[in-house]
Order: structure tokens, then sequence, then C-alpha cells
């Protein structure tokens, strides 16, 4: 499977062979981490909660997206759920294509695609207090209900 | 009968991971509309799919439907 969530701990190199093939030329991984400090204010562990069967196919979807706009490249995503510490990996992200540059930019666009469009959310536990991350600050709005169509 | 979703800050404050309730002809506004009389949530700036694809406002429910409301997305 491609494009999937899990409980585990995720493995970088089982995501990374999904796209070896004979015709690429370069693989980018993106490795997203829970962060320890943000603006200042410490985070002692995570809980990310999905809404699991339109998050696969949102992840689906982006790495069909990318399959569109970059000639020759495969996708790999996995993105964990449940409790995270500090350090452990959250998402990774396996593009292989042809040529590296294209590998680069591919890789980019899925994790800001992710942030846009597949329903999985982070609650952040601190050391007094919790918040789900997105919601009480009101910094995303969408005008319609439906976020951006991508391509 | 459609089915409801919760999630996230939603879930807490509804206190529901679902609910099943005759909405059938109604469109996703009114529905919005009657859940936030129903429950302490606000739902402006919620995106909203319907059978696991995000929809607009008008779209018009069908029996056997599943609506879920998805808060801001805070994933990756």
């Amino acid at each position: 499977m491609k494009f999937q969530l899990t409980e585990e701990p995720i493995n970088v190199t089982d995501v990374m062979n999904k796209v070896i093939q004979r015709e690429a030329g370069a693989v980018t991984l993106f490795v997203g981490t829970v962060r320890e400090l943000t603006n200042g204010k410490k985070t002692l562990y995570l809980i990310y909660e999905a809404y699991e069967e339109m998050a696969v196919k949102k992840i689906a979807q982006i790495g069909r997206e990318i399959q569109e706009k970059w000639a020759g490249a495969d996708v790999a995503i996995t993105h964990r759920t449940g409790k995270l510490d500090i350090s452990d990996i959250a998402v990774v992200i396996a593009v292989s294509t042809p040529h590296r540059k294209d590998a680069y930019e591919a890789n980019r666009y899925a994790i800001e695609r992710i942030k846009e469009i597949v329903p999985i959310w982070k609650k952040e536990h601190w050391e007094n207090g919790e918040e789900w991350v997105g919601n009480q600050l009101e910094t995303v709005r969408y005008q319609s209900g439906r976020p951006g169509e991508g391509i | 009968m459609i089915k409801i979703l919760y999630f996230a800050s939603l879930k807490e404050k509804t206190k529901l991971e679902s609910e099943q309730m005759e909405a059938a002809g109604k469109t996703i506004a009114e529905l919005r509309t009657l859940l936030m009389e129903r429950h302490p949530i606000k739902l402006d700036g919620v995106m909203t799919a319907v059978n696991e694809e995000f929809t607009d406002e008008e779209t018009v429910l069908n029996d056997g439907d599943t609506v879920a409301f998805i808060p801001p997305v805070s994933g990756g």
C-alpha cells in the first residue's frame, strides 16, 4: 500500500522502497517530526486523529495529482496517528522521478497538499494545557466549505 | 436517515463521534444551522464532506449519506 495511515512507528526505508523504480534517477524523502518548541511553548506530546477512510483517499488523490503534474513520478506517503512524542516521525513522503528537480518539487507539493486537504488533526499537549491546532485560533478559514482543487 | 461524523474539537464539544438524523432533502447549509442549534458548536469555517468527498453548502442530502464536518486540518 503506497498510501496509508498507521498507529505504529514509521520505517523511513520501507516508505522509500515503495517508489524505487528503474526509470528513477532521484528519490526525495520528507520526514515530518514532532517539534518540541512552537513560539516558545513547550510541547510534551501530540495526538493525531484522522477520518481514516477519507484521509487515505485524499492522500492517494495527492499521489495522482503528482503523477499528472510530474511525468514518471512515483509517490508513497505514510502518516502516523495516535500519540507521538517529541522527535517521533509523524509523516514520511517519498517521491521518485527520472530527474532530481522534479523529485524535490513534487515532494514539496505533497506536504503542502496534506496540510490543505487531508482530514487529520493534531492536538498539542503542553505543560499547562491542550489545544486542537488549526481550530481555536481560527487562522485557517474556508469560504465555500471546500478546499482548493490543486490542479 | 443520514449519518453525521464529528472529529477533533467538534467531537469533544458534542461528546459524540457520530449521530443519525432524518435530514434527507435538506442542504448542507440547513443541516449546519440545525446542528448548531442542537449542540454547543460553531460550524462556520468548517469544511464538509459527503460520503468522503468535499462538498459545498448547496449540496442536497440523500437518504443513507454520511456527512462529516471537518475542522481546519493540521496533519503533516
